[in-house]
């Protein structure tokens, strides 16, 4: 039975692993979307989805190489709070004072310095676990309680609002690029796509590799090309409520012509997520610092024995994750329009979680960044879906536990089928 | 006589109070196959990782061609040429033959990204002159047998033209056909000038394949001699005995 697909997902080269997480979502959605009587798979509740998991999978990209180098951090909730906590304190009481409320420049230095502030902190927690051979469980659960506290500290409790209007929209809730934007972005990304594939097939040819039937090519190119339209129809079928509309037209003077209609298109924050997924995909797989961080994880004395500085790299590692953690705070405290002292509060456990869904082991070595953008799309579905059925927020939490360990328990027993350790 | 291609004088090392290498001096000419004998823990591997610069010595030098030379690191042994096949089979299992072959060292294209192409193009030009049944170029090394990994591993040295080899233990985990696979190449190796340690505990194949062996016991030389003046008894008796039956008499 499974001879005919099973051939067809060998020719086409599809990762079994992803087509798994695809499916899971799918059955998801599609159960929850039964339960709530048909609002699940809604333009806008996808939307709003994809709001909600942007700041967590921009971390499980980075938790991805730590995991990998056998590491672990158990800081970036904490980071996530102190480094939010910060941004909005620059944002709200410092820099108006010195380049004018609502100055442009305000968001741009704001981030610069939060980015910034992310990676040396996660620097410095690198070091203490590269260099002075301290275990990564503990710097960073020290580091968790450090920069929780911290963020208490700077904030004394309090919630620093509103943010800058040009840094909320990075949030995504009320930054959107609107539906021509997005149809160029979904056919630009067509066009690379599809670069993409020949450049590869061409490359291999020219070494005498052996390559997929061409017919496999076109079908592989089809199913990614419909899927990047796909996704950019349904975020631009949620149509902004013909209300607020009204308002701003009224806020211009205007009437609002009769059947007047405007969709919202791709957030921002996704846009982060998207940009953040392709730029760490192209770091694994095709610059040496992500082959380091592979061969580090694979076998740690092969990797210095061919003269790669681990320890250096464990620093760069936990760096890499500061800033993304930083970004994720960008995305997180824009999104609510507030800094709060709670701001990611065991973001680190859905983080983690999302990249061991997405298949990454943590004995080392495996793992890849598209599955930790499933694997925190999954978790955020199973989340939302239990909230809108109604399931109690104790009730959500055990069985969010049981998923994370009936997943693990089905990779393991993947791994050894497939002999992939 | 020539000068040797490399020569090790007066190597020390110690860890904690333990000498775990002491006062020893061993060479090497072109073209020249050296094996190391003795127990576990007389030093041999520690004094090997001293010229592949995974530990430093505490005293002694390094000679390449006669000229003194520093190794502080893994990088220093390769700019000497000097390569490492490791008895532990120090591949990282997780990736594939290419980029085990090429890890530290990755062909880049014009935009400074790792050209996983042009190394596997590279690697089947290789693994076709040392080991041409190899073809699981895609796979991660872990699902290779032994003797596949150790051709990853010898390929290794051989494509960065290795002019002094290290080989510790490369067949102990190896079944009859893959150790005789390996031999054939240690022997191609040094017809073609390389010079090369074996360190081995079996010493039948040692004076099969050795021209000459340096015996070690808690961290001291022994002695060195050329296969042909020794017996395998002798040989065994300075690994056992901690002496040199020919000085003795």
């Amino acid at each position: 039975m499974s001879g005919g697909l099973g051939n067809l997902i060998k020719t086409l080269q599809i990762d079994t692993r992803l087509l798994g997480m695809i499916g899971a979502f799918i059955v998801i959605s599609l159960v929850f979307h039964v339960a709530t009587g048909g609002t699940f798979l809604t333009p806008r509740n996808l939307f709003t989805l994809t709001l909600q998991t942007a700041s967590v999978a921009v971390m499980a990209t980075g938790m991805v190489f730590v995991i990998v180098t056998r590491n672990i951090d158990l800081s970036i909730g904490s980071l996530l709070g102190i480094v939010g906590m910060l941004m909005g304190v620059i944002q709200v009481q410092i820099l108006p004072d010195i380049v004018g409320f609502g100055s442009p420049s305000i968001w741009i230095i704001t981030v610069t310095v939060g980015i910034l502030l992310g990676a040396a902190i996660g620097a410095f927690q690198g070091w203490l676990i590269g260099y002075l051979v301290i275990p990564s469980f503990i710097v960073t659960l020290g580091g968790l309680l450090i920069w929780r506290g911290g963020a208490w500290w700077v904030s004394k409790g309090t919630t620093i609002s509103p943010l800058d209007p040009n840094f909320v929209m990075l949030g995504g809730a009320s930054g959107t690029i609107g539906v021509t934007a997005s149809w160029g972005l979904a056919i630009v990304g067509s066009i690379l796509t599809v670069v993409f594939l020949m450049n590869t097939r061409r490359k291999h040819i020219s070494h005498n590799f052996a390559v997929k039937p061409l017919w496999a090519e076109y079908a592989l190119g089809a199913i990614l090309v419909s899927a990047i339209c796909g996704i950019t129809a349904v975020l631009n079928a949620y149509l902004v409520p013909t209300r607020i509309l009204e308002r701003r037209f009224a806020a211009e003077g205007l009437e609002m012509p009769e059947g007047y209609t405007e969709a919202y298109g791709f957030p921002i924050s996704v846009l982060i997520v998207l940009f953040v997924t392709i730029a760490m995909t192209i770091v694994a797989k095709k610059t040496r610092f992500g082959r380091y961080i592979f061969a580090m994880g694979g076998n740690p004395d092969a990797a210095e024995l061919s003269g790669i500085n681990t320890r250096m790299l464990t620093v760069k590692v936990f760096a890499l994750m500061g800033a993304l953690t930083a970004i994720a705070a960008v995305i997180a405290s824009a999104r609510l329009g507030s800094a709060g002292s709670s701001l990611g509060e065991l973001d680190e456990l859905r983080v983690i979680a999302a990249a061991v869904i997405g298949g990454t082991a943590l004995a080392g070595g495996v793992g890849t960044i598209y599955g930790a953008i499933l694997g925190a799309l999954i978790m955020q579905a199973l989340v939302s879906g239990m909230g809108m059925v109604g399931v109690d927020s104790p009730l959500q939490n055990m069985i969010v536990g049981g998923v994370l360990i009936i997943a693990v328990w089905i990779d393991i027993i993947y791994r050894r089928k497939t002999g992939d350790a | 006589m020539s000068t040797p291609l490399l020569e090790m004088r007066n190597i020390s090392i110690h860890f904690g109070g333990i000498k775990a290498v002491d006062d020893v001096s061993i060479d090497v000419m072109p073209g020249e196959v050296v094996g190391l004998l003795g127990h576990n823990g007389a030093g041999k591997s520690t004094l090997i990782k001293i010229l592949s610069g995974a530990y430093k010595k505490d005293a002694g030098e390094i000679y390449v061609d006669g000229k003194k030379v520093e190794i502080n690191s893994p990088i220093d042994a390769r700019q000497h040429n000097i390569e490492t096949i490791y008895q532990t089979l120090a591949l990282s299992d997780n990736l594939d033959a290419a980029s085990n072959l090429f890890l530290g060292r990755e062909i880049t294209t014009k935009f400074g990204l790792v050209d996983d192409t042009a190394m596997e193009a590279e690697s089947r030009k290789i693994m076709a002159r040392l080991n041409p049944n190899f073809q699981r170029f895609s796979e991660p090394v872990r699902s290779l047998s032994g003797g596949q990994r150790q051709s990853v591993a010898i390929a290794r040295a051989v494509y960065f033209n290795a002019r002094i080899l290290i080989m510790d233990e490369p067949t102990a985990a190896l079944g009859v056909h893959e150790t005789a696979m390996v031999a054939d190449l240690i022997k191609e190796l040094k017809a073609q000038g390389l010079g090369i340690f074996l360190i081995s505990h079996d010493t039948r194949e040692m004076m099969d394949l050795c021209d000459r062996v340096s015996v070690m016991k808690n961290g001291q030389l022994i002695g060195t001699e050329k296969v042909e003046d020794v017996t395998e008894d002798d040989i065994l008796s300075m690994i056992i005995m901690g002496k040199n039956p020919k000085k003795a008499a």
